[in-house]
């Protein structure tokens, strides 16, 4: 209980993992939200790369960390930079009424 | 070894309720606020594991741009609150059942592995002890020189990134008089004077 231990953080990765997965079923009004969760996501997996990475005594996990972190915030300025253009352009950014291309 | 248990108990239920906030507020800046929450304890738990150089970097990177970003595009938008909470519910069932199979299945993988013995052999770069060099400076001996080829990769992905969301976002207004100094310099005196012979006593 008190011997914290690699599996104390791949529980709470794993619990942020899934926030993040109900997070993007739950919220089909709000691309930002959505946005968020997937931050979420990424944040979970980064937490599992450094747990390891430390239990491991290697110290590439946090390497790939790092490049993790630089993705994520690479796909969060292009995401927020669609949705800026796509709320210019049609007044709104719920996900029900993004159906233009018909997928 | 107890101010550790009660440090880690402390970050994780912070971080795990703030992420249940980010999903569930009523407000999408209440979520970035709970957003900048769920990292900041994070980088917690990192400091916790030893690796203080990417909790600096998650709090530089995430609180100080990302989370900055999001604000800004929230706020920026002129989103109803009320109306974008509406299907909340419908999408309940679905969604919790998806997330509790995932959460069982991460679980079962949790509790079913265990380590290989020979693991120890395979490492590619053994952490160095920390009394003899600090985890960033560990960082930076493998990142600039083994990895230096992911690093500037991940710096390609970071400029075309900007030079992507600056293009998307840009656009041309009317009726905006802007300075244009390529016509500036373009110009030549024979287009814009011109010489007209005017008798004495007569007008144009």
């Amino acid at each position: 209980m008190f011997e914290i231990g690699l599996s104390h953080y791949l529980t709470v990765a794993a619990v942020l993992f899934t926030l993040g997965i109900f997070g993007i079923f739950l919220n089909r009004k709000n691309v930002i939200i959505i946005l968020m969760s997937i931050e979420l996501i990424l944040l979970a997996v980064n937490i599992n790369l450094v747990a390891f990475s430390v239990h491991l005594g290697d110290m590439v996990g946090q390497i790939f960390a790092m490049l993790v972190l630089t993705v994520a915030s690479a796909e969060a300025a292009i995401g927020l930079a669609i949705i800026v253009v796509y709320f210019r352009n049609r007044g709104t950014i719920a996900v029900e009424d993004i159906n233009l291309m018909k997928g | 070894m107890i101010v550790q248990a009660l440090a880690f108990y402390l970050f994780a239920a912070v971080t795990v309720a703030a992420a249940v906030m980010v999903i569930s507020a009523r407000n999408p800046v209440h979520s970035v606020l709970f957003l900048i929450l769920a990292f900041f304890n994070a980088a917690g738990l990192f400091v916790l594991m030893g690796a203080e150089f990417l909790a600096m970097i998650l709090i530089v990177v995430y609180v100080g741009a990302v989370a900055v970003l999001f604000l800004f595009v929230v706020m920026m938008l002129d989103i109803g609150v009320t109306e974008l909470r509406q299907g909340f519910l419908q999408y309940l069932p679905i969604g919790g059942t998806v997330g509790l199979v995932l959460l069982a299945e991460l679980v079962m993988i949790a509790g079913g592995w265990l380590i290989a013995p020979e693991i120890a052999s395979n490492r590619a770069f053994p952490t160095p002890p920390m009394a003899e060099i600090s985890n960033t400076a560990a960082i930076g001996r493998i990142l600039y020189t083994d990895y230096i080829y992911l690093f500037q990769a991940a710096g390609m992905v970071l400029l075309v990134a900007m030079v992507g969301a600056i293009v998307l976002s840009h656009r041309k207004r009317e009726g905006v008089r802007k300075q244009r100094i390529s016509d500036q310099v373009a110009r030549r005196g024979a287009d814009t004077i011109e010489l007209k012979k005017i008798q004495p006593g007569t007008g144009i």
